[in-house]
Formats: C-alpha cells, sequence, structure tokens
C-alpha cells in the first residue's frame, strides 16, 4: 500500500499536465451486459409505466462474430468452383454453429482472381459462394440464415499479378451480418 | 481504305475561346478512322471568305472547313463554319450556333457530325455521350463524358465499386450494378436530375443489366434461385420473369436492335460461350464455336456485328464477327481487352483495355484500323457504354 502512493501522484501530475483534464466524475459508467432493471419475481409481467425491456447485445456480437478459432475462406482453383476437401471441416465448423442459433446470418461471398470479364467474374464467384452455400444447406444449414452473393474480381484479397496473388483471391469467405 | 483529306482551318478568334474549335472537329473527324487532317499550315479562315480553291487542292485536300467564334455581349459565344468541297468548288452548307460556354465542345461535336454526314452519307456519332468507370485509390466513380472521353461530368462516387453501366435507349438513364450495399444491386440512374431507384435488389446477386430497344424492359442477371441467370423484368421495377433455364452460368444479356433476340454468356457447354435465345423465352441456340471462352457480346445497332472478347493462350481480346457469314476478326493486339460498345452508327467500338499497366479506354474501327484512346480522368478507367444519339 505504501508503495503505491508515488505511483498514483505521478498519474495525478501527468493529468494535471494534460490542457484539457478529466473530470472523473463525469466519467460515464458503462453497463456492456445491459440487464434488464426489473428482473423475475414478483414483478415479471406487471412492469408497469417504468419496465424496461432489456436487449442483449453481447449475444447478436457472438453471433456475428462467427465461430472462434476456425477460417472463413474457402479457397479455388482457376475457372474452378469445386470445393476442395481440405475446406470440408471449416466448412462443418460453420455449420454447426449456424445451426446453434436461429438469430445467426452468414453471407457467402465469392470472389475470383482479376483475369477476365467482370461479369463473367461475377457469376463464376457466384457459383463458388452457391457451392458453399449448398455445401452447408447438406449439412443442415436452413437456407433462411444464408445468403450467397458474388463481388467477382472486385474485391481482391490481395492485390498484384501472378498465381501467388491470383490463388489468394479465388475464394469464397464466409461472414456473418 | 479511303480516307477522305480534310483541312480544317483555325477559326477566327478561336484563340480567345476557351476551347479550340477546330482541333476538337479535326481530332473527331480522324478518330472515325475516314478522314485524314490536312496540315493548313496556320492559314485562319472564317465562313464568311470564299476560300482559293486551287490552293486547297495543291495540299491535297478534298474539302475545307471554316470558321469563327465570337463572344456575345451576354457572355455566350456564336460559333459559325462553313463546309467547302475544293474539288468542284461548292458550298457544302454552314450552320450557326450560340451556346453558353460549357456547350462549346458540344459545338465542336456538332459541327464534325455535320461534316461527316455531309461527306460520308451517314450519320456522326460525335456529339454522342460515353458512360464509364474510373478508380482512384479507394473511390470509384461513374461519368458521363463526351464521345472523346473529354468534359466527363461525374454521375454517382462510391466507396465500392461500380460496374456494367447501360444507357437506356433514350439517352437519359443508366442501369449499373453497385456494391454499395456489400453485394452487387442494380439501379437506374437519372442523369439529368442524379435521382435512381433500386429496380433489383433480390436475394443472392443482381447483375448485367441490358436495356430492350423500346426502354421498356430489362434484362438481368440474378441468382435468386440458385446459380446466375437470365430474367427480364419492367424497367420501373417489378417481378422479374425467368428468361434461361440451364444448370450453370447465364449472365451478360444484349438484345438485338429489333428486340427479338438476347444474346448472352452460357456455360451449359462446359466454357463460356455466347448463346441467343428468342426475347420472349424459348430454346437457346450457340453462337460462337472458336475457342474455349468467348465473352461480353455486344451487337451492332444495324444488326449486322456481333463483338465480344475472346481468350486464347491467356489473353483477352476484341473479336468482331459478321453475323450473317459466321466470320470472326481479331482486331486488336493488345491482351486485357474487356467490355466493347458500338458507337450508334455501328462505326465503332469502344472498349476497355491496358495500356503500360493502367486500365485504359479505346476507339477502333470495325476492321481494326483505326484506334484511338479516349481521355479521361485520372486513375483506371473501364467499363465504357457508348450511349444513344441524343436528340438536337
Amino acid at each position: 500500500m505504501f508503495k503505491r502512493i508515488p505511483f498514483a501522484l505521478a498519474v495525478l501530475a501527468l493529468v494535471a499536465g494534460c490542457s484539457s483534464g478529466v473530470d472523473l466524475d463525469k466519467v460515464p459508467v458503462e453497463d456492456k451486459n445491459g440487464a434488464p432493471l426489473s428482473t423475475g419475481g414478483a414483478n415479471a409481467g406487471n412492469a408497469g409505466q417504468s419496465g424496461v425491456q432489456g436487449v442483449d447485445l453481447s449475444q447478436s456480437a457472438i453471433d456475428k462474430a462467427g465461430p472462434q478459432g476456425v477460417g472463413r475462406v474457402v479457397y479455388f482453383d482457376y475457372d474452378s468452383y469445386v470445393i476442395k476437401p481440405e475446406a470440408q471441416s471449416l466448412i462443418e465448423a460453420h455449420a454447426r454453429f449456424i445451426k446453434a442459433g436461429a438469430a445467426r446470418k452468414a453471407v457467402i461471398e465469392g470472389h475470383t482472381d482479376e483475369r477476365g470479364g467482370r461479369e463473367y467474374n461475377l457469376a463464376l464467384g457466384q457459383r463458388r459462394a452457391e457451392a458453399v452455400r449448398r455445401a452447408l444447406g447438406l449439412l443442415g444449414v436452413s437456407d433462411n440464415q444464408i445468403e450467397a452473393v458474388s463481388f467477382g474480381e472486385e474485391k481482391p484479397a490481395v492485390q498484384g499479378y501472378g498465381e501467388d496473388a491470383y490463388s489468394k483471391n479465388r475464394r469464397a469467405e464466409i461472414s456473418y451480418r | 481504305m479511303t480516307q477522305l483529306p480534310i483541312a480544317i482551318a483555325a477559326f477566327r478568334d478561336e484563340t480567345q475561346s476557351p476551347q479550340k474549335i477546330s482541333a476538337i472537329v479535326q481530332a473527331d473527324l480522324e478518330r472515325s478512322g475516314q478522314f485524314r487532317g490536312i496540315d493548313t499550315g496556320g492559314v485562319r479562315l472564317d465562313e464568311a471568305a470564299r476560300p482559293d480553291v486551287a490552293l486547297w487542292r495543291q495540299k491535297g485536300a478534298d474539302s475545307l472547313v471554316s470558321g469563327s467564334v465570337v463572344r456575345l455581349a451576354d457572355g455566350r459565344y456564336d460559333v459559325r463554319f462553313r463546309l467547302w468541297d475544293v474539288v468542284r468548288g461548292q458550298d457544302l452548307g454552314g450552320q450557326s450556333y450560340v451556346v453558353v460556354q460549357a456547350d462549346l465542345r458540344l459545338v465542336a461535336h456538332r459541327i464534325a457530325d455535320y461534316v461527316y454526314e455531309k461527306l460520308t452519307g451517314e450519320r456522326g456519332v460525335f456529339s454522342t455521350r460515353i458512360a464509364y468507370v474510373t478508380k482512384a485509390g479507394n473511390r470509384f466513380s461513374l461519368w458521363v463524358a463526351d464521345s472523346d472521353g473529354e468534359n466527363a461530368q461525374a454521375a454517382l462516387s462510391s466507396p465500392e465499386s461500380i460496374i456494367s453501366p447501360a444507357w437506356s435507349p433514350s439517352g437519359g438513364q443508366l442501369a449499373y450494378v453497385s456494391f454499395e450495399s456489400r453485394k452487387p444491386v442494380v439501379y437506374v440512374h437519372d442523369v439529368a436530375t442524379g435521382r435512381r431507384r433500386l429496380v433489383a435488389n433480390f436475394k443472392g446477386s443482381n447483375s448485367a443489366p441490358a436495356w430492350s430497344p423500346d426502354g421498356r424492359t430489362l434484362a438481368i442477371t440474378l441468382s435468386r434461385d440458385g446459380n446466375s441467370q437470365l430474367y427480364t423484368m419492367d424497367a420501373n421495377g417489378g417481378e422479374p420473369r425467368r428468361l434461361t433455364q440451364s444448370s450453370g452460368i447465364d449472365t451478360e444479356p444484349a438484345f438485338s436492335p429489333d428486340g427479338k433476340h438476347v444474346y448472352f454468356v452460357s456455360d451449359r457447354g462446359g466454357a463460356p460461350q455466347i448463346y441467343k435465345v428468342p426475347s420472349s423465352g424459348g430454346s437457346a441456340e450457340r453462337v460462337t464455336f472458336n475457342g474455349s471462352y468467348n465473352i461480353s457480346p455486344a451487337i451492332s445497332p444495324d444488326g449486322r456485328w456481333l463483338a465480344y472478347i475472346s481468350r486464347a493462350g491467356g489473353a483477352f481480346k476484341l473479336q468482331v464477327m459478321e453475323l450473317a457469314t459466321g466470320n470472326v476478326t481479331a482486331i486488336t493486339d493488345s491482351s486485357a481487352d474487356e467490355r466493347p460498345s458500338f458507337a450508334p452508327n455501328s462505326r465503332l467500338i469502344v472498349y476497355a483495355t491496358q495500356q503500360q499497366g493502367r486500365e485504359a479506354l479505346m476507339t477502333t474501327t470495325l476492321d481494326g484500323k483505326i484506334k484511338a484512346r479516349l481521355a479521361g480522368q485520372g486513375g483506371d478507367i473501364r467499363e465504357p457504354d457508348w450511349g444513344p444519339y441524343q436528340f438536337q
């Protein structure tokens, strides 16, 4: 306890040195859990005018974060929309995640490399996204929870020419919204 | 190909105008491939003077344009010109235009149209407009420019990509694909007012809008039933009707000028090829047979030609097919050509390509002999669409 005093003084000195100090009394307190004020018991269903319906954003944040520790990109060969065997476990992990919450919505975004026409690439990216959507459907994911869209060649993951860049751009990304 | 030798004399007092009218007229006529500019030796000649035809014959000219630019008291400009046949010593007529400064380039294009029509018998396209897209940094812009790429005005600016602009047959609206809502959706945009309508935002991707010749119907590509397929819908929006049925990709619709057919790209045979289908639906007929990747069909307004992009040996090249015979000619020596679009007189094609590592727009005659790089905004320039004739 004795040793912490000089440290606290130093902090105060720093704050005092700032041109616009922070009034600690006015620092807002956040309640990140957003727990409802009327909690169960005799008051439940009888909240009156002061009742508050709590919204828990932490669940929504989990839904939007997607499965933890799982990749979200499926790569494809040139001119191909065939899902390679090594992508299967990734797709299975996303299927489990989506099925675990009815509010979870995934968008599968198909992409191509820059070679070829923009509209044909849009359609090719769509085919890649559809391939992933169908794979998720076969694993029992509801069609209402997934949408397959395409960005064609418009949003490359990597800029540049050559197979190294191209192979990273031929992909479908699973994102949660 | 014979090119008509023409002398465009410097217009009297055009140095005091913000636009050098004679230079714009000459560049227009030369870009068409049908004219060759003759060195005038700096001669200034206005529309009132009768030229010394023997002198112009000596210089090698068959015809001559003279004119003047006068700034009026109210700030507008009076631009006048006269066209001479110096072989016969004949006055081929002239015109006067009183316009605001912003329309001086338009006047120059109108003069070029007049000369072109008098001397070739066909309507000129210089006063038409071209739409294109640029990418500069992370900014995408949709531009409406003169047919030479100059005088560009931004119709839309976005942090996300814009592709596939398509002029309505009246020239008042552009349909295009925007990615602003994190997926491709189709808008119809009124160019004069900037008002735009979201016409296709169905589940999945919405893309490749094409207008029917009467302007009432849009053909579009939707993926709402799985893979990309063609649909037609009212240009004002509404319920799409499915036009094609395949298990693969059908996209890039383009109406024939009579409105009876829709040309499109399909990989139903295993690789992308161009097909056509009756616009009321029915069975599709294959149109391209050479090579294993043929995309981006454009039909000339006179119905004679099909321009498209073909991949061969890793290069993407503009091709022109004469529809009556099926004869195909490759007309470029570049290797990243994209998205051809015909001028309304069917004599020129604008297309995107790469030059020195940058995306650029070019025009070419159908035989590939005369090409010109279009001016444009800085950055990469792409996705051209040549607009229709404008009412005067």
